[in-house]
């Protein structure tokens, strides 16, 4: 690697004062270190902020930005220290973050939600002002958006463009994006660009987060690697090459590198769940005219920009949302109109990202918890009582040959931390033998040796005869992991890759539809 | 948690009970002397008139039969998250259908015409609450609302029909039904004013204690309870349990009309209820909707209603001064309760 | 229907919507700010309670009207400290205020029982009044009937015209947003609860001051519920609730119209049109449009058995 491409940042303040600069800085939730003394200037230009999911990107800039508070470090404005203690503070100081997942209020006007953030706000609303002000900044930066309607009624691109001229209208000198183009369709994402071009033009310092290589190439000036919480190097545009980016985000290791996948070309058996030609219907994002088969003994890996039906799908799966037209088959059983409960006593089970809250009872023990995902298993005088020896048993047994010790079944399922409740919850659903595995999202936010703990889990599942259906944002989780890859965008399956011969690039264009 | 934190952390809320009867005793006590009365005097009279005396412990047992139906009319749907504010209707709905049943088949013996308006008072005041647990189940209107309406209604229909088609020619000057076959009524024990209504209440109190910490459903109700949205996930039936725990809730309102009907007035009329359902809300909220707590503080309640009535008997006392108690109670165990809540 | 009769209910209806309405808008103005109150009740019972008393010593219903208001501000502060400053269930603790204001109204009103007084004075529109009978009680009426378009009005510039009413939506929608937006939500709330106290305080002193005259316990006999009710059926704004309290006053009207006339419908059939009614609209039209319900409520309904 080339020496004098990437050079390691130094803690003191470089000669020319930048905008704002972060010294230090740590934040920490719990055990997990999420940002570990980083450091980074945010000079004139737009500077892409690289790396890979959970390598700290967000977390940093919303330490910047005044939203955590970080446990140490230092920030400069203009040379001088500042303290950050409050997103108010923060756009006080002239700082804006575009969220990745908007922050705008549904039910108010696209005007209202920019008026919120107005410094100068009349005590008397004046409409037309407002929407003028809008039209004006709109007109400016190529920000095409109607002050009139409820932001609830605008598309994901659209609730951009009021985001960052919310920035831009609360007076904003500091300009950060967090990920702004997983939002996006393709088409956007080149309009996108042309927005944070004309906003550098006009002398915004630009922060913009991506885990995407081409679109560093494509818009930044300047790029800071970041991987597990540290800067790993900081260096111009035109003095790197994507493979060294490549390097510094995964340490050395390639990315298709990761756990080692196990014999690929092993027997699968008959398919255990299909839809065929399903429409969903239920809030969110309905499937349209959706096939998809799962077969014993295969790992199925959904991958697509979020919100783009993976909820929906898994939702259409296991029963919570409802089918309006086509068929669900499991196990060979026409189940279109099975309720979850029925579905689950069939003999799938359903892991979705932190489970405590969404599926586990945190009020509830370990072992209330076991029973109530398997009534029927436990239920003895046809329900008038529970076998809690028989769950203590399976907890002996079914657990411990899963590799959970966790100690005590009585303790409450809430106090687990996030990483033993998710591992709790896999093997909770692995225990009942399922036929069939669900999981959206299973290790976002884990460290490192639970999500490894969680991938194992799941690879024993496969290997035991079980069909997995793995949706993840982790195109490494995937590779690493699936059988077939599928590639979902606007509710429908797009692409179906093997993972040995795709590439995360290929993917990434397939999700986001670009051709090229 | 290991034994020992959890002994310490009973022996904590055991304080906290005793803080919390402590400052209801308190307010009692400020609201007496508002009115210029000796609270001690005040306190033996409720001592020595309720108590300590036969009739008093009467009155207070007599007083705990409705007000037990009431509360779990309101704990059983609030362990699913729904929040029953028509206790009070449930009960004139199932005293109406309990006093249609006697009024018409007042020849049956009473061995069928007991259980018969039983079933009657359960299924008039169950159907009542399970229209507004159907409204919430279908997300058209949320039961806090339907329940607090369909009040006035149930308690206008009875009125309508005692000043109307069921008004007795015979009492004139009091809007009431006939009174009701002496197959029809409950028996007391041996002479006394208790009937045995109560044996059932508490028996119902006692089950769904059982049920809850027992058996598969209970496991489910809990599960809800905790986090609904989680328990949709594990195949729990969740809005399944919404209409049928608030149509239990307004059987069980429904009874507590039965047996007012049955053991105490033998003739329906608008005073079937003083607001019985309303005071069952503060009890269920009182013991956090616990049935092991629901029947130390309906004891509690009725000793607070039937003092309010010895106070205005003998010190002049508002009786209304026992609203203000009851209420000034919940308040204090609200706050109580935000304190030991996680954020 | 005779045409003296369709005026009598007209004008009954007028008399006896500011009730309904006022304590509408101030749960209007209150769930807008995210905060359901089932206390409402008790504190129209105080505000009816204290302004007859007030009326009756001063001898000026005016007087009792504002003594109304006030007592409806300072007796709503308690929702206010249990759920804004305690973070309290709001509605048991609504149910809590519901009865502690029943009892303390009975208290106050129990020296006042046989009193009576003047009223608020009929106010008539120059011209309109002067009608021929029996149309001219129609545009006879008293000052809260006049106000009511007005106030409506106000309420509607005031939330949707206003920075306050813009944050204070903001609140009612997202409190978590709007505490990240600057916003002193609880600041809000708490100003939110004092207008709708004032509202409450209102209409119960204007069933004791303009309708009733005398004090009976527990006079309000729901009406603070049916607000809530039409609250949703307005979908939240103030422009449509002077619709639904329109429709429940006037099924009141036409009860006692019909027993006037001695309808032989039972009069207490006719008492239960108004929930009835109610009920069956809400059902109808006030099924949760796209929007139209505070997002900050939901929490509310959701789990609320803690």
């Amino acid at each position: 690697m080339s020496a004098l491409a990437l050079t390691e940042r130094r803690a003191d303040l470089p000669a020319q004062t930048p905008p704002l600069a972060a010294r230090g800085i740590v934040k920490r939730f719990g055990e997990i270190v999420a940002v570990d003394h980083a450091d980074l200037d945010v000079g004139p230009g737009i500077h892409a902020l690289l790396g890979e999911n959970g390598a700290g990107k967000s977390t940093l800039v919303k330490t910047l930005y005044g939203y955590y508070r970080p446990d140490e470090g230092e920030l400069f404005l203009d040379g001088k220290r500042v303290e950050i203690k409050s997103p108010a503070d923060a756009r006080r100081l002239g700082i804006g973050l575009v969220f990745q997942q908007f922050t705008l209020i549904p039910a108010l006007t696209v005007a209202e939600n920019v008026a919120l953030f107005l410094p100068d706000l009349r005590v008397v609303l004046r409409p037309d002002d407002i929407a003028e002000r809008i039209r004006e900044t709109a007109v400016r930066y190529g920000l095409a958006v109607d002050p009139a309607p409820r932001v609830g009624t605008l598309s994901s691109p659209e609730q951009q463009r009021v985001e960052i001229l919310r920035v831009l209208l609360a007076g904003a000198r500091i300009l950060i994006f967090d990920e702004p183009t997983s939002v996006l369709p393709a088409q956007e994402i080149d309009a996108l660009f042309d927005v944070l071009r004309k906003l550098r033009d006009d002398g915004y310092p630009i922060v913009f987060i991506t885990h995407k290589l081409p679109e560093v190439f494509a818009v930044a000036d300047m790029v800071t690697v970041m991987r597990r919480g540290a800067v790993v190097g900081t260096a111009p545009i035109g003095a790197v090459t994507e493979d060294e980016l490549v390097e510094r985000m995964f340490g050395g290791v390639a990315p298709h590198g990761a756990p080692a996948r196990p014999a690929a070309a092993r027997e699968t058996g008959p398919p255990v769940m299909e839809l065929r030609a399903v429409t969903s219907s239920g809030q969110g994002r309905p499937l349209v005219d959706l096939d998809l088969a799962i077969r014993a003994g295969e790992i199925v890996g959904v991958a697509g920009v979020a919100g783009n039906g993976q909820q929906e799908l898994c939702d259409t799966v296991v029963g919570l949302a409802r089918i309006r037209k086509g068929e669900r088959l499991l196990f060979g059983r026409d189940a279109s109109r099975w309720s979850v409960r029925r579905i689950r006593d069939a003999g799938v089970g359903f892991v979705p990202e932190s489970a405590l809250g969404q599926e586990l009872i945190w009020n509830m023990t370990l072992e209330e918890n076991i029973a109530l995902g398997s009534p029927r298993r436990f239920s003895r005088r046809k329900g008038l009582a529970l076998d809690w020896s028989g769950v203590r048993a399976s907890w002996r047994s079914d657990f411990a040959e899963l590799g959970l010790n966790l100690p005590d079944p009585r303790q409450r399922a809430g106090t687990l931390s996030g990483g033993n409740a998710q591992r709790f919850a896999v093997a909770r659903e692995l225990a009942r033998r399922p036929g069939l595995l669900v999981t959206l999202y299973p290790t976002r936010g884990l460290d490192v040796p639970t999500t490894a703990a969680v991938h194992e889990l799941l690879l024993q599942a496969r290997d035991r005869g079980c069909g997995v259906l793995l949706v993840s944002q982790d195109l490494n989780e995937l590779v690493a992991l699936s059988d077939r890859i599928l590639v979902m965008r606007d509710a429908r399956v797009v692409a179906e890759l093997d993972p040995d011969a795709a590439d995360a690039y290929e993917i990434g264009a397939l999700m986001t539809g670009r051709t090229g | 948690m290991t034994a020992l934190a959890a002994s310490w952390q009973r022996r904590g809320s055991y304080a906290r009970w005793f803080g919390w009867a402590l400052l209801g005793v308190l307010a009692y006590t400020v609201l007496i002397l508002i009115y210029g009365k000796s609270p001690l005097h005040a306190f033996h009279e409720i001592w020595s008139s309720t108590l300590s005396s036969k009739y008093g412990l009467q009155d207070v047992l007599v007083r705990m039969t409705p007000l037990l139906f009431a509360a779990m009319a309101v704990a059983v749907p609030a362990r699913v998250g729904q929040v029953n504010v028509g206790g009070e209707g449930q009960i004139f709905a199932g005293g109406l259908t309990a006093a249609w049943l006697v009024l018409t088949f007042a020849s049956w013996p009473s061995w069928v015409l007991l259980p018969a308006m039983a079933v009657a008072g359960m299924v008039g005041g169950g159907l009542w609450a399970g229209i507004a647990g159907l409204l919430k189940a279908r997300g058209w209107l949320s039961e806090v609302f339907s329940t607090v309406l369909m009040n006035y209604i149930a308690i206008l229909a009875v009125s309508a029909l005692v000043f109307g088609p069921w008004r007795d020619p015979t009492s004139s000057n009091y809007p009431q039904t006939r009174e009701i076959a002496h197959a029809g009524r409950l028996p007391h024990f041996g002479g006394s004013r208790v009937d045995v209504s109560i044996v059932l209440a508490l028996a119902v109190v006692a089950g769904f204690d059982w049920f809850l910490r027992r058996t598969r459903w209970g496991l489910e109700i809990r599960a809800i309870g905790g986090n609904p949205y989680a328990a949709g996930r594990n195949g729990v039936p969740v809005s399944r349990y919404v209409i049928v725990s608030m149509a239990v809730g307004g059987a069980l309102a429904g009874l507590a009309g039965m047996a007012q009907l049955s053991a105490l007035q033998f003739r329906l009329n608008p005073g079937l209820s003083p607001g019985f359902g309303y005071i069952g809300f503060l009890v269920s909220w009182l013991a956090g909707h616990n049935p092991r707590l629901i029947v130390p503080m309906t004891f509690l309640l009725a000793v607070l209603a039937s003092s309010g009535d010895i106070l205005q008997i003998t010190q002049g006392l508002p009786s209304a001064i026992v609203n203000v108690l009851s209420a000034i109670l919940m308040l204090i165990v609200l706050l109580g309760r935000t304190r030991t809540r996680p954020a | 229907m005779s045409g003296a009769a369709l005026a009598s209910i007209i004008a009954i209806t007028f008399a006896l919507t500011p009730s309904v309405l006022y304590a509408t808008f101030g749960e209007i103005v209150g769930q807008r700010a995210g905060i359901v109150n089932l206390g409402i009740e008790g504190v129209m019972l105080i505000g009816a309670a204290v302004g007859f008393a007030a009326a009756v010593v001063s001898g000026n219903s005016y007087v009792g009207l504002l003594a109304g208001a006030g007592a409806g501000i300072a007796f709503n502060m308690i929702t206010a400290f249990m759920v804004i400053g305690r973070g309290a269930n709001q509605l048991a603790s609504g149910f809590a205020v519901y009865f502690l204001g029943g009892g303390i109204s009975m208290l106050i009103g129990a020296k006042y029982i046989g009193s009576d007084v003047s009223g608020l004075p009929q106010l008539s529109v120059p011209g309109l009044g002067s009608l021929p009978h029996p149309w001219d009680q129609v545009f006879r009426q008293d000052l809260l009937v006049w106000l009511m378009v007005p106030l409506a009005l106000t309420l509607w510039w005031v939330l949707f015209r206003t920075r306050w009413g813009l944050r204070l939506r903001a609140v009612g929608e997202d409190r978590d947003f709007s505490y990240a937006a600057g916003i002193h939500t609880g600041r809000v709330q708490v100003q939110a609860l004092m207008i709708a106290g004032a509202l409450y305080g209102s209409a119960g002193a204007d069933l004791t001051l303009a309708y009733t005259k005398t004090w009976q316990d527990w006079l309000t006999a729901g009406r603070g519920f049916v607000a809530i009710a039409i609250v949703i059926l307005a979908l939240w704004s103030p422009r449509r609730a002077i619709l639904g309290a329109l429709l429940f006053s006037g099924a009141v009207a036409l009860g006692i119209q019909l027993q006037a006339q001695g309808s032989p419908v039972s009069q207490f059939v006719l008492d239960m049109l108004p929930y009835v009614i109610t009920i069956a609209v809400v059902l109808i039209w006030g099924r949760a449009k796209t929007f139209s319900v505070p997002a900050g409520l939901r929490e509310v309904f959701a789990g609320t058995s803690k």
